[in-house]
């Protein structure tokens, strides 16, 4: 049975609080404060509201019939986070902590983005709870994701560019810890995966957790039975652990994470994580990570924002080091390729990230029997990557790294 | 008996506070840090808390993050940090070193190696700021083992947990100045007399404050509450000027000198 973390905020050996002292005490705060309001049979009742009237939520678990004939193998569906309400899982997670932050009487809020749906999603939250919000966002991201850092400033955040660093996603993520270092009297981070010290990777997991409860629900009325395989793209982790996880102790289940390769696992530029990485303290956590032979952190690259990142969620290397999941690696091209299949074949165009997700189901279905189920986590939608696509299939030099 | 301890008893003797500057290391290269090294000992500093470049460091403000980076593009890497501290020893420089380095460099090297290197270059404590008690267990033994004091970071948030963390602590502990990263600043957090009156009842070791600190004013104010003062970003920022005269033989010796004299006058 897997039953992590532990008190300490361990899975097995990956987690943990890495955090200079002055966090501390917040970490512990948040630890307390979430503890108590988890048991709370309010905070609970308001957060499945606005799950549901606000976000849209159930969303649906779509049965992908033409593209699983095209690939004729398994039965393929397809878990719709991108009907959620800002288009993409990360809103399950901001509703939770924009609500408990406002329950712990904080009335400012920060967070990291890097594709700037995370960005959007907190700024959203922050509307509509009326908490103050700044968005720290990588200067180079600012540059590729412009609508997006528009849309936040229409809902009446203020994005701050990070100049630090690759100033990527990374960089935005040290800068918004600086800030709450200088300010964590009155602010509440909303952190944005299932990265970070403790309690974030298990606080965050908590709010995803609801894509798998509702699919595991939707795929026993659908076949009956419990899928093979559940594919989820892995960035920080978010959606993937949120489907995932209630799955975990169904053995039977496969459960397979797809990281980012970008140009290849055998250039310099990518994201595998799982796949290159090895193990390291990286942002408050001990978990995989792409790093040097010293210790320094490397850059990563990949044509998807989201999945833009050095490091990964540590209950991902505890599933990877217990052989419980399994991560692959797929390229800029699959992604691009896989992106392009599922809008022509199905009419949905999927976010870049969750294009690496359908990447790997075109590798997988195929080598299964038409009895067989895969459900595949799309976490979001196109809408935001179409002008950075156009751009990529145009021909130009996509500006992503 | 641990250099630091030793200083810290020779000061209380001579009723002095403790000057302890910080560089980042191999900024711009590894012999011109050995070369300030001297120049700091020469301007009356006690100790010298000698900066790992990282490239994440959580804990520091835009001053440090750029001397990191000028460092790391440079290659530094924590072995040339090593190398930077033994060659100063060689020329003669006897102060304590306190390296300052982030965890994951450490852990990479090797913990059980890492202490072993500390020793063999006579480096005689270890700051490690996202290291929190919570997580130190295996650090502390090995430093504890190996004779090197682990010096802990309280910040004015720590509240209660500041007993727990003198009571663990080793060599002196380290007040932080503001709620915030590294920087000079002009201001400090509110309550700062409390909050290091309170340090300083919980434990006998030297209590010393850093985190902003830039002036000889500044100097002077908590030299009157505390057993040291650590001048970090204010000296690298010293060092940041002086590039352009510390990179050409003919003017080196000119730059040395600024930062010596900036150091110099912290004591004045
Ligand atoms: C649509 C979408 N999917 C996936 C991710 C990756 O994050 P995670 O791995 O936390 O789900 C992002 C991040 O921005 C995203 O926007």
């Amino acid at each position: 049975m897997f039953n992590v973390p532990d008190e300490h905020g361990r899975f097995g050996k990956f987690g943990g609080k890495y955090v200079p002292e002055t966090l501390m005490n917040a970490l512990v705060e948040l630890e307390e404060a979430y503890k108590h309001y988890s048991q709370d049979q309010d905070f609970q009742d308001e957060i499945r509201y606005l799950l549901k009237q606000y976000s849209g939520r159930p969303t649906s678990l779509y049965y992908a019939e033409r593209l699983s004939e095209h690939l004729g193998g398994a039965k393929i569906y397809l878990k719709r986070e991108d009907l959620n309400h800002t288009g993409a899982h990360k809103i399950n997670n901001t509703i939770g902590q924009g609500v408990l932050a406002k329950r712990m009487g904080k009335k400012k809020v920060i967070a990291e983005t890097g594709a700037g749906q995370h960005g959007v999603a907190s700024a959203t939250v922050a509307a509509l709870l009326g908490l103050e919000c700044k968005v720290f966002m990588g200067e180079e991201d600012m540059k590729r994701q412009q609508l997006n850092v528009f849309r936040m400033n229409l809902l009446g955040a203020e994005v701050i560019p990070a100049t630090s660093g690759t100033r990527t996603l990374k960089d935005a993520g040290n800068e918004t810890l600086r800030y709450w270092v200088s300010n964590v009297h009155d602010t509440y981070y909303i952190l944005g995966s299932v990265v970070g010290p403790h309690p974030y990777p298990m606080m965050v997991r908590d709010f995803q957790r609801i894509i798998g409860e509702e699919a595991r629900k939707q795929i026993i009325e659908a076949e009956g039975k419990l899928p093979d395989t559940v594919i989820a793209c892995v960035g920080g982790g978010s959606n993937a652990i949120g489907i995932f996880y209630p799955f975990v102790n169904d053995f039977s289940v496969k459960l397979i994470g797809v990281e980012a390769s970008g140009k290849g696992v055998d250039t310099d530029e990518h994201a595998a994580t799982m796949t290159k990485g090895t193990h390291g303290v990286f942002q408050g956590s001990m978990s995989y990570l792409l790093q040097d032979e010293f210790g320094q952190v490397q850059p990563a690259h990949s044509i998807s924002a989201g999945l833009d990142y050095p490091g990964v969620g540590p209950e991902h290397s505890y599933l990877k080091d217990s052989k419980r999941a399994e991560y692959f690696p797929i390229t800029d091209e699959e992604a691009l390729e896989a992106l392009k299949l599922l809008s022509k074949t199905e009419g949905i165009i999927p976010a870049l990230e969750s294009a690496h997700a359908i990447a790997q189901t075109i590798k997988v279905a195929p080598t299964m029997n038409k009895d067989q189920v895969i459900v595949v986590s799309l976490s979001g939608r196109g809408d935001k990557d179409v002008e950075s696509i156009m751009q990529y299939l145009g021909g130009k030099n996509h500006e992503s790294h | 008996m641990n250099l630091i301890d030793q200083k810290f008893l020779e000061l209380k003797e001579q009723n002095k506070t403790a000057l302890i500057p910080f560089l980042t290391m191999g900024d711009p290269d590894v012999e011109t840090s050995v070369e300030i090294i001297k120049e700091l000992q020469a301007a009356g500093a006690d100790i010298i808390e000698l900066g790992v470049p990282y490239s994440d460091p959580l804990a520091d403000g835009p001053v440090i993050q750029r001397a990191s980076l000028r460092a790391l593009q440079h290659n530094i890497n924590i072995h040339s940090c090593l190398e930077i501290a033994s060659k100063a020893r060689q020329e003669e420089v006897s102060l304590p070193f306190i390296l300052f380095t982030y965890y994951n460099p450490v852990l990479q090297f090797g913990l059980e190696s890492f202490f072993e290197k500390l020793r063999e270059n006579e480096i005689s404590g270890v700051i490690i700021p996202d290291l929190p008690i919570e997580e130190d267990e295996q650090v502390r033994q090995l430093s504890e083992r190996y004779g090197i004091h682990l010096v802990p970071l309280v910040a004015p948030t720590s509240n209660d947990r500041i007993t727990k963390i003198s009571k663990k602590a080793a060599g002196f502990v380290y007040c932080v100045s503001s709620l915030g990263v590294t920087g000079v600043r002009s201001s400090f957090y509110d309550g700062i007399d409390d909050f290091i009156s309170l340090v300083k009842q919980s434990t006998d070791l030297p209590v010393a404050v850093g985190f902003g600190i830039s002036t000889n004013e500044q100097f002077n104010t908590f030299s009157k509450i505390c057993d040291g003062v650590v001048v970090g970003s204010a000296i690298v920022r010293k060092i940041e000027e002086q590039l352009p005269l510390l990179q050409s033989q003919d003017t080196k010796a000119k730059g040395l000198l600024q930062i010596r004299e900036f150091v110099a006058q912290l004591k004045e």
